[in-house]
């Protein structure tokens, strides 16, 4: 038997580079779990946890009461108004495709910083901290390219930029009882806190720690940033899982984050976005202002508009016995290769195989039927609405262990 | 889990179990162990040739695919045809119900080259400090 991990889990790890991997203050107590490590981006990280029941438990503890995950390897870039009022604000309407203006103190938005050919450098949440006060949360693999990128491009802006990425540990607490747990550790009015808002309050004793209601599940939860200490980071991971002991909670890994932003159709860089794809075939316009005037990317966009698209993605699911993974080639009816799966997995809410893929326009209509190569045979699928989950907003809680 | 000391392993961790120049072969506990939930199995049709190395079959969990190599060249008498319903099976009973085929030995000598069960148990437990170091 060989094992074959799928790239979202980047292959490659290996014992005797794990020593040059980088660790999260949590990496001890992840082994302590017994978790299984896996090199994601150049990260040491738990892709699952076993010993309390393993991805698939961890999926369906956040899709029906709640989960945990150490999300710290992800970055965050702070960038603050030198002298001049404004100053950050144009730098980040510079750098970022959405538009940053519209955001209230307290109010987050997902973005992403562009080449000049509208392709993606990453794809970030900013988060507006203060008028002239943001912060950029960006990935785990990308972390150097973005922080460079940023300084790069903000040289003519009165702003300070700084790399806050190794102060604090993030935890992302999520499912529809997230908010139950936390609400045990917080001082914070969680209700009050829409999605994609945030606030500052006492979080496990630490006092204005940053409590954001976001996530990468598709579900309700939020995100928390804790600093960054052994200590303190044990410390508030072990009072989350007390608090979450009576609902459930499960530590989750990097395996049930990917299956679960697959569901949501949320982007993962490096395969539904990169830099060889823009923003029109990624079906992320949504997040695109072309309204403002100028930011990296859009004199390419705006051209790249008016041209037709050669590719846009879509959701398939597999109709023949066979699971469609990352990179396998996609054919249609006629056996011409015409695209190529970007996510595949089987899905644990739906028990169905499915996958986004980048296929013509002309092939992505709802129940076109194409075909998956999986090792040597054709396996067929066909285009199905996306997200393939969408969470119903729950008006009032369920009961506890209703599952 | 124990590993059945009648049994015999390979470094790719299938193990086989041959009696009477016919055998069983399956994935090891430590095979499923590092593999996670079992969700899909593929395997060859009765008749089929392995050839000793090459890849036979494939065991998927949600997150990784693996291939799954003959121990011994043979023809395959019988597939586990319970596995393509009840995959997780694998996880559960990795040495026992969860057998993947049954094949008559083309030269049952081979399995001498394969390791016993202490060494099999020794050679994981060294991939076990390996992975913690």
């Amino acid at each position: 038997m060989e094992s074959v991990t799928t790239p979202t889990t980047n292959s490659g790890a290996t014992a005797e580079r794990s020593a040059e991997l980088r660790k999260t203050s949590l990496n001890a107590l992840h082994r302590k779990l017994g978790a299984r490590m896996v090199n994601f981006g150049g990260w040491d990280m738990p892709v699952e946890y076993p010993a309390t029941g393993g991805l698939l438990a961890e999926h369906k503890a956040v899709r029906n009461s709640v989960g945990v995950f150490d999300v710290s390897h992800m970055g965050d870039i702070r960038i603050r108004t030198g002298r001049t009022p404004g100053g950050a604000l144009a730098a980040v309407q510079h750098l970022s495709m959405n538009d940053a203006s519209k955001l209230a103190v307290g109010q987050a938005q997902y973005s992403a910083l562009l080449y000049p050919a509208g392709t993606f450098v990453d794809d970030v949440i900013v988060h507006r901290l203060g008028e002239d006060d943001f912060l950029f949360v960006i990935n785990a693999g990308t972390r150097e390219k973005d922080i460079s990128w940023v300084r790069e491009n903000t040289k003519e802006f009165d702003c300070v930029v700084e790399d806050l990425s190794d102060a604090y540990t993030q935890l992302a607490i999520q499912g529809p009882r997230a908010v139950d747990v936390l609400r045990k550790l917080t001082d914070a009015n969680l209700d009050a806190i829409k999605n994609y808002w945030f606030t500052h309050g006492t979080v496990c004793g630490l006092p204005e720690r940053l409590i954001a209601r976001t996530g990468y599940t598709g579900e309700d939860g939020f995100e928390i940033y804790a600093p960054s200490d052994v200590v303190t980071s044990e410390k508030v991971w072990n009072a989350v899982m007390d608090a979450g002991k009576e609902f459930g909670i499960a530590p989750c890994g990097l395996g049930a984050r990917n299956t679960l932003r697959l569901e949501a159709k949320m982007a993962l860089y490096g395969h539904e976005i990169s830099e060889k794809i823009n923003v029109w075939e990624a079906g992320l316009e949504r997040y695109c202002k072309m309204e403002k005037r100028d930011f990296i990317g859009r004199a390419a966009l705006a051209k790249a508009a008016a041209a037709r698209p050669e590719r846009t993605l879509v959701g398939l699911e597999m109709l023949e016995r066979g699971i469609a993974r990352d990179e396998y080639k996609v054919f249609d009816a006629a056996g011409e290769e015409v695209g190529v799966v970007t996510s595949g997995s089987p899905s644990p809410t739906l028990g169905k195989n499915i996958a986004l893929a980048y296929a013509p326009p002309a092939l992505a209509a709802l129940n076109t039927v194409l075909f998956v190569e999986v090792r040597t045979q054709r396996v067929k699928a066909q285009v199905v609405a996306t997200p393939f989950y969408k969470r119903v907003k729950k008006s009032a809680p369920q009961a506890a262990g209703s599952n | 889990m124990a590993y059945p000391t009648n049994y015999r392993y390979t470094k790719e961790h299938e193990w086989v179990d041959a009696k009477d120049g016919m055998a069983k072969i399956g994935i090891t506990d430590y095979a499923q162990s590092e593999l996670g939930d079992v969700v899909f199995v593929e395997l060859p049709a009765a008749g089929k040739k392995l050839e000793t190395g090459k890849s036979f079959g494939t065991v998927e969990s949600v997150k990784a695919v693996s291939e799954i190599y003959a121990p011994a060249s043979g023809e395959v008498v019988e597939a586990n045809g319970e596995l393509q319903n009840k995959p997780e099976t694998i996880n559960s009973d990795p040495h026992g119900a969860a057998w993947l085929v049954k094949i008559k030995l083309a030269n049952p000598a081979e399995l001498d080259k394969l390791m016993d069960s202490a060494a099999y148990e020794a050679y994981i437990a060294a991939k076990g400090k390996e992975a913690s170091a």
